[in-house]
Parts: C-alpha cells; structure tokens; sequence
C-alpha cells in the first residue's frame, strides 16, 4: 500500500442541518495506522463528522476521502456526484463503526451478529465465517457469550461484540462514536483495553470520547472541536500539559478537575 | 384484636416482640357478594337456555351438521382466507409506498388508507357488487384520452357476489393490514438501520435481515386479531347474497320459519371457528414472544398441570433465544 496516501483527508468539509451548520470547514489528515481522538464539548460536532466519513451524514460541500477514494461522491470536473446506494454499501464495509448504543442486531446471537456481514456482504463460505466469527469474539474476551442474545449481555459485552462485528469485516478504518459513554463505570476498562489491543495492532482508529485517559495514553495525535470547527491538534502531551487555545484550557480545565 | 406482647396499638413494641405477631390479611365481604350475584344470573341463563323452547335445540341438531350449512362454513373460511391474503399482500406494499421518500408514492398510499378506512365496509361491498352500474358492463382497459383499448372485461361475468366480497373485504383489510406493518417497520430503532448500513448491507439486505425480522414480533399479534376480526366480519357478506355461513342459515330459515334455531347453528360455528383461530394466536404470540420476555405465560396445558400438582403455576425457564428455529443464520 501507499503510505504517502493517508488513511483520511478531510478538505473544508460542511454540513448543515437547516440553518445549523454543525460542521463549518474541517480540515485533516489521518496518517494510516495512527489514532486520533476527537475531544470536544457536546454539539461541537465532532459525532457528525465521524458520521460523515461512512457517509451516514452526507456533507454539503468540501471534499472527504478515504484511502485515497471520495466518500460517497464521484467528482466529475467541478461536480460532485452522489454515487448509488451500492457502491456507498461496498464502501462501507471497508469502514467499521463502534456506536455509543451498541446497537447490535437484536434478532441475532452474538455470533450471528459478527458472522452476518461476512455472510451477506462479502459473500463468503459461513464455514469459514463463523471461525473468523469467534476468532474475533475470542480477540475481545467474549468465547463464552457466542450464542446469547444482545438481551442477555451486559452494556460492556454489547459493546465489545460490537467491536468483534466490525473486526469481522476486517476493516481497514475503525470510528468509535463515544463507546463508553453508555456504560456503568465498571464495564469501561474491558471495552477500553479492547480497543487499545487494536491500537496496538497498527489499526487506523479515529474516536470520539470523553475518556481523557485513554487519549493520553492510546493517541497519536488529539483534536479538539468547538462549534462545527478545529480549534487545535496536538499530540496528546502537549494537548494536555500545553493547550494552545484559551478555550482548551478551559475545556480541560472543566472535564479535568473531578 | 389480641397483641401478644400487651403492648398498646401505636407505642413502640418490645425489642424481640414482633416474633409472636401475625398479619391478618385485610377481609373483603364485597367480594362474596358479587360472587353471589354472578351465580344467581348464570343460573337464570342456564335455566332460561335449558327451558326455553323457541330455542328448539332439536332443530338445531338436525341442521348443525346439514350439507348447505358446512358449505356455509368452508364459504367463510375461504372468504376469510383469501380476504386476509389479498389484505397482508397489499398491506405490506402499501406500509412500504407509505415510508417511502417520494412524496407522490407516500401520498398514494396515504389516499388509499383515508378511503378505505373512512368508510363503511358495507358501503364498498355494495359499491364492488355493483359494479357493474358504475363501469358499465364491458368496460374497456387503455390508455385515458387515447383510443388505444388493451382489452374489454366483462364485468359482469368476473364479478359474482364472492369476488365481490372477497374484493371489497381484502382492499379494506390491506389499508389495515398498512397501518400494522408500518408500525412493526418503525418500531425497529434507527440505530439498528444505521448498524447494518455500516457494515455494508445495502437497504434491501437490511430490510430482509435486520428490520423485519424484528418488525415480526410487533406485527404478527394484531393480524391474529384482524384475522379473528375478518372471519366474523365476512358475516356482511350475506346483504349481497354471498353463500357463507349467516347467508345460507337464513335461507334454511326463510324455508322452514326457524329463525332463533338458525341463528343458534351459525352462532355456535362462529364460536368454534374463532376458538380454534384464537388458540393459533395464543401460540403464534407466544413463539414470538420468546427473547422478549424472561419467562412465557404457561400454556392452557401447562396451567391445568399446575393446578393438579400445587397451586404454584410451574413454568419451563425458557432458553431465551429471540426466534429458536433459527439458530443458524441463512
């Protein structure tokens, strides 16, 4: 693969929901293999742009590509074109996605969940699936659990299934919206390590979260976003020890003393 | 009332006291008396059904079984069947153009409903029974405002009283039957969509795999209602002289001048087909239940045990699998 290429380029990227922008001009780039998380008060954003690069938000203007591809959009000359729902699913299966209510298939064990896009979606054989199915389940401590239902698991099984899902499609770029958001306190930590094992393994993750420790600790680079806007990127040393921006401060200044 | 420590109502007992104190439960003579009462009309009923001559039970055994009344019977069950076909086939089309994004394909369907839920479905029997006075009796199927004709039908000839009634009962049925599955459709969350979207599915296969699997359990209670609802309904169908059950039982009594015996006959049919429709439900209900409830209401079978063996209701610990025939996921 091209390392020059990075894993996501983000070009004055805009949305607006009505008269709200909620996203007013992003620009980054995701190196591949690295972790950015995205820090930020709620309504700032930093959800809908992570919406955006799978294309379940579709952008207003700008440019937003991954791996070196338009998400969701053919450009032809100065045009943008919506590509057709198809191409946008073919897209999507190489972008796994972590939401902060899990949302797991309800209908289905947690196996079926993470053998189902296997299955359905890349068309392979269901023998060979369901190995990869609990390999990944195994990956985030979860063998026992195979054939109990969503209902049955606790916030943080749900969420670790979850992550085993999108590893079953074995993506190439891992977004997690707030993932521990929705969970008692002492589910947080197997949740957290999962995903710092990945980390560890050299997937390119971008996260939304609220979990300043695991930003200091698993962060290539963090970003801060304030009204639809960047303010400030930084490595998670300098972000925390020397924030640039006045509002920073005060962010950190807010989530860090409790 | 004796307290076995002395102690005064309201002053704080003896500390080791309360080991001796029972709690009475609380006496309810209100509810002797209404049992009284509903033994006392039961027994007026029985004695006046058992008595009571007119009902000429005689007459009612000599036709219970006779040939014009069970074809009566499979006319009901066939009006039903086909009725609730036509009215789950379009329903499902209809609840679909409904959540549909384009507003003139919404719109329709939304027309649709109005019509057929707005008015009486008496009214659109009449109106497919004569339909031939609206249309004409060969009216010719083209293209409007061209003289192109793709073909006559003869509508007179298509048109008897059962289609008719099969017609007019299935179209209202649909725009119920759309309501239902529309709600079954949106009570599966948005997350479960948006899950399924970012693993790659396209909208159909999320429809198929996700959505509807799950809209199941919502929708398949209500159309054992409607269905219940639909064989009682097609007792309608006698104004335009369709040949089903209340239809041929009042043709035997227009003959024989027996109409309290007749209406007896259809009576108990009706009973003994819904009876046997609301046992399939309470089963269907019960399998989908499964996932969503820790433990399933007991069978009829299961609560008789029960109350041969203790008065405590036993109830099999359900293996709490969503849909247990489909372990494996094709």
């Amino acid at each position: 693969m091209n390392g020059a290429v990075p894993m996501v380029k983000a070009e004055s990227v805009r949305k607006s929901y009505g008269k709200f922008e909620a996203l007013r001009g992003i620009d980054i780039e995701v190196p591949r293999g690295s972790v950015v998380v995205i820090v930020g008060a709620s309504g700032s954003g930093k959800s809908t742009f992570l919406r955006c690069i799978n294309h379940l938000e579709k952008i207003d203007g700008g440019r937003l590509w991954i791996d070196g591809q338009l998400v969701g959009y053919e450009q032809k000359g100065t045009k943008l074109f919506e590509r057709r729902d198809r191409d946008i699913a073919r897209h999507r299966a190489e972008i796994g996605v972590v939401f902060q209510h899990f949302n797991l298939f309800l209908n289905m064990t947690a196996l079926e969940n993470v053998m189902v896009g296997p299955v359905h979606v890349k068309r392979e054989k269901k023998e060979s699936a369901r190995g990869r199915a609990v390999e990944a389940l195994k990956r985030v401590g979860l063998s026992d659990k195979a054939n109990s239902y969503p209902a049955q698991l606790s916030g943080g099984q749900q969420q670790r299934v979850a992550i085993a899902r999108a590893l079953g499609m074995q993506p190439k770029l891992m977004l997690f919206d707030e993932p521990t958001s929705a969970l008692d306190p002492e589910l947080v930590k197997d949740v957290l390590d999962a995903m710092k094992d990945l980390a560890r393994g050299g997937m390119t993750m971008i996260v939304v979260t609220h979990e300043m420790g695991f930003a200091r600790q698993v962060a290539d680079r963090v970003v801060f976003m304030e009204s639809g806007k960047i303010l400030e990127v930084q490595p998670p040393q300098l972000f925390f020890d020397k924030p640039q921006s006045e509002r920073t401060r005060s962010f950190l200044g807010k989530i860090l003393t409790h | 009332m004796s307290t076995p420590s002395g102690a005064q109502a309201g002053t704080p007992p003896a500390s080791g006291a309360g080991a001796n104190i029972r709690a009475i439960p609380a006496r309810h003579p209100g509810r002797w008396v209404a049992t009284a009462f509903v033994l006392f009309v039961a027994t007026l009923f029985v004695i006046g059904v058992a008595t009571n001559k007119r009902l000429g039970w005689s007459v009612v055994r000599q036709y219970f079984t006779s040939s014009s009344i069970l074809h009566g019977v499979l006319e009901t069950i066939a009006l039903t069947a086909l009725a609730m076909v036509i009215g789950i086939i379009l329903g499902i089309l209809i609840a679909v153009m409904r959540l549909s994004p384009v507003p003139i394909v919404s719109a329709g369907s939304w027309v649709y409903i109005f019509f057929f839920r707005g008015t009486p479905v008496l009214v659109q029997l009449l109106f497919w029974f004569n339909i031939g006075s609206l249309v004409g009796g060969q009216p010719a199927i083209g293209i409007p405002f061209t003289h192109i004709v793709l073909f006559h039908l003869n509508v007179n000839t298509y048109i008897s009283a059962f289609t008719a009634a099969v017609l007019g009962f299935g179209l209202n049925e649909a725009a119920y039957m759309a309501e239902i599955v529309r709600a079954g459709i949106l009570s599966v969350g948005e997350g479960q969509t948006e899950a399924a979207q970012s693993i790659g599915m396209t909208r159909v296969q999320t429809m198929r795999h996700v959505v509807l699997p799950q809209a199941m359990r919502v929708i398949i209670p209500p159309t054992g209602n409607e269905t219940i609802s639909m064989l009682k309904l097609t007792s309608v169908a006698s104004v335009i002289a369709t040949p089903e059950l209340l239809n041929v039982s009042e043709r035997i009594s227009e003959r024989t001048f027996q109409i309290i015996p007749l209406l007896v006959v259809a009576s108990i049919w009706y009973l003994i087909m819904t009876s046997v429709l609301t046992a399939g439900q309470f089963y269907v209900e019960r399998h989908y239940a499964r996932g969503a409830l820790r433990t399933l209401p007991p069978t009829p079978i299961q609560r008789f045990r029960g109350l041969l063996t203790r008065n405590v209701i036993r109830v099999r610990p359900v293996p709490p699998p969503f849909f247990p025939q489909r372990r494996e996921h094709n």
